[in-house]
């Protein structure tokens, strides 16, 4: 017998879609039941409370959760949120409703030993909600009360070596695609590398010492499945710089419709017929810079006008691989759109390698001069985009220390206002005004 | 319920604490197949909807079966995919980005078996716990934020808005009949925690009140310089005010039409919400990719000012989604997403196509940038 009354909420039990009202349901009812005699840390119907509360936002179509206070581990700046509700005497049971953010694995590989351990523990100690996973890419653990979080902190780092994600003003938990362990258009390791700068920033990560959050996303090429661009102050996307390699037999299996080879590895295998695969049109035509020629039945690419945008590759993989020389573009201050509208992330390193055998030093190096100039330069609460239009994309160069090049822009400036440094014109600005009135009168 | 202790003693929290250990090992995590053949895939197929196969150069294969599912998760629901896993992919499972589940399996025999476990089994509503799909030129799972479940400043709700939104792109996300991949993504409120301004469609909750003032405790609960550093707008300037028994308190002050509604206050601030029945609702976005195939990346354009909050299922929003999915479903060239398309069409005829109205609220006028976005030619349709 459900506690509250939903039946808004019930309505949403229908249709095809996983009902997320049908899971709590059944969650407040095993935790009602509690057949496995669990000795709940917190309020055994939380549940319950959660799917009344829920109810009343229905109906009043307003939220009833307050942002709340500083909960937190003993020195950790991050990776609890507090949450409190605003009917704590109706709903007891989410009256504290705090958050934790636990570090993803990379890749989001899992065994059932480990999550059975950790869903165990949530049981025990939290309500047993949980977001697999949150938008950053941590596992969300949704709804606990404050005494629990140490006790939870406790048990997540001793018994099952595994630390809290990021949160408030310092490094957000690093997330990845799935890269070279299953996705043969990966440039480069993406879980390796991940893992690694996840390891190597956990001060920057635990500490709060930024002006504001900040984000690194690894998309292993430029498909950008983990959204890098648009979501992470920096993103790392795989790229090559020599050739795409060319199977001239599979692409004449392509070219000869064969049903081993099918367009796109199978992407549009639905409902809708599109006709025969035609290369000329699918590929050729639709190659943005047009450099790929197909005659005698051979296909030539011309690698030094590609862009490597991965269309090609997309509907042709047996056909077309990545090149040999691969490694990874940086680019810089992606965010959403709060307060200066939205920045896509601009491109700062057009390639460099990716080399866990140095402790991928090429890149390390980007980051900490980055931030030192962020955390000198930024105000509160500026994100790395908002500096760099703030004191200029020229700036992040000098910083840096990388040489402008043509990569750097889509076009060149439009207007001519060139903010010449003294240094940078000869003579320097100091001038005598009498020599020049000797030959040009007041 | 007594408490039972770990043996944290928070008198002496130093003591024997472990901290910056990171997460876990992935190395520990990846199925055997997966770590005999890392960095040596050869290439993969889309063999129906939700069912891949990867071949390595070894000639080994693995294949996988995506799920869908709600991100809001039950520790229930998570031992349910801990059996699945248990029983078919020897312990083993992963999750994508967008909030699938994927389930592998190292030879084709299995992959049957496992499909029918999986679409076999129905939450006590009758909606399916893992739907097979989310592959392939058609819709996948929603990305989504907290809404009304868990977040201080929604406008709206997630988890309801994308189960109402999901019901109706159920087909699409069984099929592949689309033009190109169309993703989906939701953010309650406009900080858009899942930064969604990159995607095919955006749902966006969006307040349209600035907030109430609770003067009386104001000065109370919160640091007034905090609330007024908080604005990204400047809009909150401290002030005296007189409350209705005749005392004067610290408090502040709000110039309403400098207001974006973006509820950094109310974050701050308790004696600032400004959630409202009418008020809040949804907006609606359209055209923009993060994927660098054929076209740059772009954002997301605001196609529908305002739709307000319907619940439980929102039919006006599912209503304009349909017809934005439709109409490119019918236009779009293969491998055209839905922003190529509506820059090949023109957006004046993307509205017409889509029978959405177009109103002055979709003409930007948010700093510097709007100017990017007016008509500096007379080249347009008709
Ligand atoms: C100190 C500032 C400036 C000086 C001394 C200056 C000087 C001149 C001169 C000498 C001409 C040529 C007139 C002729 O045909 O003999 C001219 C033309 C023009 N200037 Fe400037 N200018 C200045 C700033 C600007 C600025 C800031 C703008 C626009 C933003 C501008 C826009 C124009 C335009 C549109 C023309 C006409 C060009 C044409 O006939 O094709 N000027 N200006
Ligand atoms: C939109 C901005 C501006 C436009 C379109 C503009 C345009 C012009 C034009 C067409 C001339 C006449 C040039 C000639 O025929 O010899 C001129 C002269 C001049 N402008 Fe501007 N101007 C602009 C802004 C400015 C600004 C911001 C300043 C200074 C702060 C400035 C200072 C001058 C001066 C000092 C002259 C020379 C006057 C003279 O020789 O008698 N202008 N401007
Ligand atoms: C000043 C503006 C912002 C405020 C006040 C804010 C506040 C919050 C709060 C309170 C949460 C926790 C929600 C919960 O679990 O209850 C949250 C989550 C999050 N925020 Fe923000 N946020 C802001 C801006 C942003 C921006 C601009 C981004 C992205 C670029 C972002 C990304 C995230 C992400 C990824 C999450 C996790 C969301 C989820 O998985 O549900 N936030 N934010
Ligand atoms: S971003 Fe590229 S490498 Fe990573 S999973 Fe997507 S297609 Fe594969
Ligand atoms: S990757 Fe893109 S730009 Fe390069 S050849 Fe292929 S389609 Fe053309
Ligand atoms: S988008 Fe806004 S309302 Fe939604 S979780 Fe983020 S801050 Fe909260
Ligand atoms: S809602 Fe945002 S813009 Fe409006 S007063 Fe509050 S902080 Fe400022």
């Amino acid at each position: 017998m459900a506690k509250h009354e939903t039946p808004l909420l019930d309505q949403l039990e229908s249709g095809p879609w996983p009902s997320f009202v049908s899971d709590l349901k059944a969650q407040a009812e095993r935790r009602a039941k509690n057949e496995e005699g669990i000795e709940f840390q917190i309020p055994s119907d939380t549940v319950d409370d959660l799917l009344g509360i829920l109810e009343l936002s229905f109906k009043h179509g307003r939220t009833h959760w307050k942002h709340g206070g500083i909960v937190g581990v003993f020195g950790y700046g991050g990776g609890v949120i507090g949450r409190y509700c605003d009917q704590p005497q109706a709903f007891p049971g989410v009256e504290h409703f705090h958050t934790m953010r636990v570090n993803q694995p990379a890749g989001k590989y899992y065994t059932t030993d480990y999550l059975r351990t950790l869903t165990k523990l949530w049981d025990f100690r939290g309500s047993g909600i949980t977001n697999m996973h949150g938008a950053t890419g941590d596992i969300i653990l949704l709804g606990t009360t404050t005494p629990q979080i140490e006790e939870i902190f406790h048990t997540l780092t001793h018994d099952m070596g595994q630390d809290l994600g990021g949160s408030g003003s310092n490094l957000r938990t690093p997330a990845d695609c799935l890269g070279q362990s299953r996705c043969e258009y990966s440039c480069y390791d993406t879980n390796a590398m991940v893992y690694f700068l996840t390891n190597e920033y956990q001060d920057e990560l635990h500490r709060p010492a930024f002006p504001y959050k900040f984000k690194f996303k690894l998309d292993g090429c430029p498909n950008c499945c983990v959204a890098s661009i648009a979501r992470s102050d920096m993103s790392f996307i795989g790229t090559w710089r020599d050739d795409i390699r060319v199977d001239q037999d599979a692409v004449n299996k392509y070219v000869e419709n064969d049903a081993a080879y099918p367009a796109n590895a199978g992407a549009f295998r639905g409902s809708k017929d599109w006709g025969p695969f035609d290369l000329e049109k699918e590929v050729l035509g639709l190659c943005p810079t047009k450099c790929m020629k197909f005659e005698n039945q051979k296909l030539s690419i011309d690698n030094a006008n590609c862009t490597r945008c991965m269309h090609c590759i997309n509907v042709m993989p047996r056909a077309l691989k990545i090149g040999k020389e691969t490694g990874c573009s940086i680019l810089v201050g992606a965010k959403a759109p709060i307060l200066d509208g939205a920045q896509m992330g601009s491109l700062l390193v057009p390639f460099v390698e990716v080399n866990p055998d140095n402790d991928y030093e090429a890149i390390t190096e980007v980051i900490e001069n980055v931030w030192d100039w962020w955390m000198e330069e930024g105000k509160n609460r500026e994100r790395l985009g908002e500096l760099i239009m703030r004191q200029g994309f020229q700036k992040l160069l000098e910083v840096t220390g990388i040489k402008a090049q043509p990569q750097h822009v889509q076009y060149p400036r439009t207007n001519p206002y060139i903010f010449w440094k003294e240094d940078e014109v000869e003579g320097g600005w100091e001038r005598d005004v009498e020599e020049y009135r000797k030959h040009h009168q007041r | 319920m007594a408490f039972i202790s770990t043996g944290y003693n928070p008198a002496k929290p130093m003591e024997n604490r472990i901290t910056d250990i990171g997460p876990k090992d992935h190395n520990d995590f990846y199925p055997p197949v997966i770590k005999r053949n890392k960095g040596k895939w050869s290439h993969h197929e889309i063999l129906e909807p939700g069912v891949l196969v990867h071949v390595a150069d070894s000639g080994e294969e693995v294949y996988t079966v995506r799920v869908g599912g709600a991100r809001l998760m039950s520790t229930g629901h998570i031992n349910e995919i801990c059996d699945i896993a248990d029983k078919h992919c020897d312990g083993h499972v992963r999750f994508t980005t967008r909030n699938n589940i994927e389930f592998m399996v190292d030879s084709k025999e299995k992959v049957e078996p496992l499909k029918n476990d999986l679409a076999a089994r129905k939450f006590d509503g009758g909606s399916f716990k893992f739907p097979i799909g989310g592959t392939g030129a058609g819709i996948t799972n929603i990305v989504h934020t907290q809404g009304w479940l868990h977040c201080h400043t929604p406008a709206t709700d997630a988890s309801g808005t994308v189960k109402a939104a999901m019901d109706e792109l159920f087909a699409d996300f069984q099929d592949h009949r689309l033009p190109a991949q169309l993703r989906v993504s939701m953010a309650c409120c406009l900080n858009m925690c899942g930064a969604v301004h990159c995607s095919d469609i955006a749902i966006l909750g969006y307040h349209r009140k600035p907030p109430m003032l609770d003067h009386e405790y104001l000065d109370k609960v919160c640091e007034i310089p905090l609330a007024v550093s908080a604005c990204p707008t400047a809009a909150i300037k401290p002030s005296k005010q007189l409350l209705a028994n005749g005392t004067e308190v610290k408090s502040v002050a709000v110039k309403n039409e400098r207001c974006m509604y973006c509820g950094n206050c109310y974050t701050m601030c308790p004696s600032m919400p400004l959630a409202d029945t009418e008020g809040d609702g949804i907006v609606l976005m359209a055209g923009g990719k993060v994927s660098n195939r054929i076209s740059d990346p772009k954002f997301s354009k605001v196609v529908v000012g305002f739709l307000p909050n319907e619940m439980p299922r929102w039919p006006s929003m599912t209503k304009a989604i349909n017809q934005m999915v439709n109409a490119y479903s019918n236009g779009a060239n293969k491998y055209e997403r839905l922003g190529d398309w509506a820059e090949r069409i023109g957006w004046e005829k993307f509205f017409e196509v889509c029978e959405l109205e177009f109103t002055h609220h979709l003409i930007d006028d948010f700093r510097q940038q709007a100017y990017m976005s007016w008509r500096q030619s007379t080249q347009f349709k008709f």
